[in-house]
């Protein structure tokens, strides 16, 4: 089956989020959309799968133009979609959840034998290994990955949608997944694969369509190297090598023993970690999401209930304290969350600039806050930290993920800090508040604050960190060198110990090169975007964002 | 609280099942006990309570339990309890529970909940029914009249189940209840039949669902507030049509007959469950069978599947092309339907006229038995069944002339339900889409 968009065009408001895109899917192929986050890959796929009716423009299927009011009709016509964030009912059991929708009954009653047999049989030509009687909640990620695979095969499509498949996924279960493409490839499934990760896009496109900001920029082979995607990615030279020097090291600043937090069950959620970050230096915990690295942040700046063990910030004990007196110490604390834990989204810009400090005698009087003081202090912000809002009393809510994630920032490191700690710095942001903030994160660490990132970006774990800390599983994989090898961090992010993967680093960094004039020929630092490049590509236009 | 006892057991992890390559990723964190000395202490409250109250405050009479009447077929022996030794049991069992409990310092097993509760409820009917002028109490009539009381309740719950299980909050169950009953008495006078009079119910409650259905589905409007309007509506508009209408011309409007009893012969002459179980209005043999095909549809159905679905997860079920709205407009509606009959109730089986404000928060008790029940057609049914034991206890009571407050007796069956819901039943885990309105972007 052919799948061809015709100039199609989809409005949100006064908003364009796919303006006059044309792509053919054609049979036995992996067509990979390229484009960054908020480029409109997402919004062209509900588009296709008939969860957005576009503004204008067709679907067409093999050469006639169809019309989807829903995703049943996408289906009836041969289209299955993973979505990034999977449609699965948590509580029902596999053969439920693929049975939804697609019910065969007997007499009144439901007919799961008939979906066990077929989830078996499915799982068998692919090696998925599924339990068609496994509850959804209970599976790992990769697992409840293949339950959506078998979802759209079940309902026999021909052509598979795959949003952002491997942002969930260890880097083993990446190229598990790049494996089972190529398998329905060769069964004649051909699939549209949306990813903003260039290596998996190469290794395992025949085509690659770019997409930037609601237009295709570009439609290529997969030959084309890294440098020439990303510039049509970005449209612009961008560097996410971020220029420091080497960390001064010395003494630690923020030492960690033993520390543990049980959650609500009984399951050790982060398990007796050791770690110290130097004032000077930043130390980024790498891992899959959901191994305990939410719960570290947390436990450190006092938000979470069950901890034991002990985090010592130049020799004062955190664990215990309340998280107005650890912020009173000196800690800047970057949620991984900004619309849920890091901003109030219906308070001013303005407001939000002083969440934490509103008890400050620069910014309250007795009961009364000083407004004066704190539309002064926005402002001031707002310019140093380059926030792009109408107004500092706009409703926080109004402004781009970007420039939401830089007021937090600026909230942050506005004020004298002994340690940083920040949670998916740049997660949703666009690639130019990337730069911004990775320097401001450097910056901070030049005047000596130890800084502590998580990331599940590898891209920004080797652009920021002086060490590399893995967690896996609530347990402490090791910590390692910024050089690292990717694969060799792959592997500790799958649960193997540093030990059996690399040799242990030195603590003492003068003993050490600095990492950015290591010549590191293993490491992918710069996210292949460093060079300068002259490529047929738009310049920048204003604020890449939305 | 044997309610529990419905709701699946934790769920096993089936981990076994995954493949090899898998099993280095998905090795699961450690787990270790969460420590708690909660029920330990909660049990050693209630063994306090038991020697102070049941055992030294023991009226030294003996208890008569009669387990069957003069003209049954079958007669059973009377069960005689001396009221300060079985005090003193109750007493002494509860605190080596509490004991066991403070040693083992986990969450309670579950029979272990039960047995503490069937030991202190009997040690307070022991108690309270010696200190009274006649200190004999009819088993049969006892749970006969907790299977009566608790009857609208189970539809109330039912009908709740099945808004709530689609995701959409009820809280105007007492509205439907209300309402129902108020067209049954009506309905059924003008057409001289009960039958009508039950159709009435049914139709005048799936109107209020109506209601209901067209703010929070379609309109989006804050579920729980527009639940609390209705109530205040139909409380206001029945009694005001009850006092401009009804009452000037009972005989007119307000004089139903009754649904007839059934009494199955054979099955109805087993001793002490017999007249409870098999002697009752239809609506008693229709809340059975309520609740069983309740069940069966939502475990067994691809109607209950879908539903479910749309209660957890609606955005899910909308991509596998289930329609998300009208399911749940739907199931709204036949929740209504539901929720009338045990409105019909009231006028039609319990007593046989309309009076303001009649139900006197069944619907609550009804919303309370559903939580408690944990969105389960049988755990709703064992937990009405609880409720309705305690109001009935509490007329029994006043009628054997104990020397308990009454005021403190009518308040037994609240107290039951905040006990039950709020210290009971732990977090329950409802339908995680309940409540949320659903909107395609």
């Amino acid at each position: 089956m052919q799948l061809t968009l015709n100039e199609v065009t989809k409005k949100f408001g006064d908003f364009t989020a796919n303006d006059r895109v044309s792509l053919t899917v054609e049979p036995h192929q992996i067509h990979c959309l390229l484009g960054e986050n908020g480029a409109g890959k997402s919004t062209l796929m509900n588009v296709l799968y008939g969860l957005y009716e576009p503004t204008s423009g067709a679907v067409e299927i093999d050469g006639e133009p169809v019309r989807f009011s829903g995703p049943g009709d996408a289906m009836a016509a041969g289209i299955g979609m993973v979505h990034q964030h999977f449609m699965l009912v948590p509580v029902f059991t596999v053969a439920e959840n693929v049975a939804l929708g697609h019910e065969s009954t007997r007499g009144a009653s439901l007919d799961l034998e008939s979906t066990r047999a077929r989830i078996r049989e499915i799982s068998e030509r692919y090696g998925f290994a599924v339990d068609p009687d496994a509850v959804v909640e209970d599976l790992p990620v990769g697992v409840q990955q293949r339950v959506e695979i078998i979802k759209a095969l079940v309902r026999d499509a021909e052509v598979l949608i795959l949003d952002e498949p491997t942002a969930v996924l260890t880097p083993r279960e990446t190229d598990e997944l790049l494996e089972i493409m190529r398998q329905l490839r060769e069964s004649g499934t051909s699939i549209v694969f949306i990813s903003h990760k260039l290596r998996e896009v190469r290794a395992v496109s025949d085509v690659i369509t770019v997409i930037r900001r609601g237009r295709v920029v570009a439609q290529v082979g997969p030959e084309t190297s890294t440098d020439e995607l990303a510039a049509l990615m970005v449209g612009r030279d961008v560097s996410l090598t971020v220029a420091k020097k080497p960390a001064r090291g010395g003494g630690a600043a923020l030492e960690v023993r033993g520390l543990t937090v049980v959650g609500d069950n009984g399951v050790v959620l982060l398990d007796g970690v050791d770690l110290d970050v130097a004032p000077g230096e930043i130390l980024a915990v790498a891992g899959v999401q959901g191994n305990g690295q939410t719960e570290l942040t947390q436990a450190l700046v006092g938000l979470e209930e069950r901890v034991s063990g002990s985090a010592r910030l130049e020799g004062r004990e955190l664990v215990g304290l309340g998280t107005r007196e650890v912020l009173g110490f000196g800690v800047g604390f970057v949620p991984e969350d900004r619309s849920t834990d890091g901003l109030v989204g219906t308070f001013s810009v303005a407001e939000n600039l002083v969440l934490d400090r509103y008890l400050d005698r620069e910014f309250s009087r007795g009961p009364s806050l000083r407004l004066g003081a704190i539309t002064d202090h926005a402002g001031a912000q707002v310019v140093e930290y380059d926030i792009r809002t109408g107004s500092v009393d706009s409703a926080v809510a109004t402004l781009s993920g970007g420039n939401q994630q830089k007021v937090v920032i600026a909230r942050e490191l506005g004020r004298p800090l002994s340690l940083f700690v920040a949670s998916q710095p740049t997660r949703g942001v666009d690639v130019g508040s990337i730069e911004f903030i990775h320097r401001r994160i450097v910056a901070e660490r030049d005047t000596g604050t130890a800084v502590l990132i998580v990331s599940t970006e590898l891209d920004e774990v080797y652009a920021l960190a002086d060490r590399i800390a893995v967690l896996f599983h609530g347990r402490l994989m090791g910590i390692v060198g910024p050089d690292t090898p990717r694969e060799a961090l792959g592997r500790m992010m799958a649960g193997e110990p540093a030990v059996a993967v690399v040799p242990p680093v030195p603590w003492d960094y003068s003993q050490q090169p600095s990492p950015s004039e290591q010549d590191n020929g293993a490491v992918v630092r710069s996210a292949d975007a460093a060079r300068p490049r002259s490529a047929a590509t738009d310049r920048p236009e204003g604020n890449p964002t939305a | 609280m044997s309610s529990a006892l419905t709701t699946p057991a934790p769920r096993p992890q089936r981990r076994d099942t995954v493949p090899e390559t898998e099993l280095a990723t998905a090795a699961a964190n450690r787990a270790v006990g969460v420590r708690t000395l909660r029920p330990a202490l909660g049990l050693g409250v209630l063994a306090l309570l038991a020697l102070l109250v049941f055992a030294l405050g023991a009226s030294g009479q003996a208890v008569q339990f009669r387990l069957s009447e003069d003209d049954d077929a079958v007669r059973l022996p009377d069960l005689c309890v001396p009221s300060a030794p079985w005090g003193w049991f109750v007493a002494v069992a509860l605190a080596a529970l509490a004991v066991w409990a403070a040693v083992r310092a986990r969450k309670l097993p579950r029979w272990a909940a039960v047995l503490a509760g069937f030991l202190f409820v009997t040690g307070f009917l022991v108690w309270v029914v010696a200190t009274a002028r006649t200190p004999s109490l009819s088993v049969t009539a006892l749970l006969a009249g907790s299977v009566a009381l608790a009857t609208p309740l189970v539809f109330g719950s039912l009908g709740g189940l099945l808004c709530e299980r689609s995701g959409v909050v009820n809280i105007a169950i007492e509205a439907q209840l209300l309402f129902g009953a108020f067209a049954a008495a009506v309905a059924g006078t003008l057409a001289g039949s009960a039958w009508v009079g039950l159709l009435a119910a049914v139709l005048g409650s799936v109107l209020v669902s109506a209601v209901l259905a067209l703010f929070a589905i379609r309109f989006r409007v804050n579920q729980v507030i527009v639940g609390v309007v209705l109530n205040v509506l139909v409380s206001g508009l029945t009694g005001f049509l009850f006092a401009t209408v009804l009452e000037p011309n009972a005989a007119v409007f307000n004089a139903p007959e009754r649904l007839p009893l059934v009494r199955i012969p054979l099955l109805a002459e087993i001793p002490v469950i017999g007249p409870v179980l098999f002697d009752q209005s239809v609506i008693g043999y229709l809340m059975y069978l309520a609740v069983a095909v309740v069940w069966f549809a939502l475990y067994r159905t691809r109607w209950g599947l879908r539903t479910r679905a749309v209660g957890e997860h609606p955005k899910a079920a909308d991509t596998l092309g289930v329609s998300v709205n009208a399911l749940r407009v739907r199931n709204v509606l036949l929740g209504g339907a539901v929720a009338g009959i045990g409105g019909a109730f009231y006028t039609l089986v319990s007593v046989s006229a309309f009076t303001r404000d009649m139900t006197a928060g069944a619907g609550y008790i009804a919303l309370a038995a559903l939580i408690f029940g944990r969105w389960n057609p049988v755990g709703a049914l064992l937990a009405s069944l609880l409720f309705g034991f305690a109001s009935n206890l509490e007329s029994i009571l006043s009628f054997l002339g104990t020397p308990v407050p009454s005021q403190f007796l009518a308040m037994l069956p609240y107290v039951v339900t905040i006990l039950a819901v709020a210290g009971l039943v732990g977090r329950s885990r409802g339908p995680a889409a309940s409540g949320e309105p659903y909107t395609k972007e």
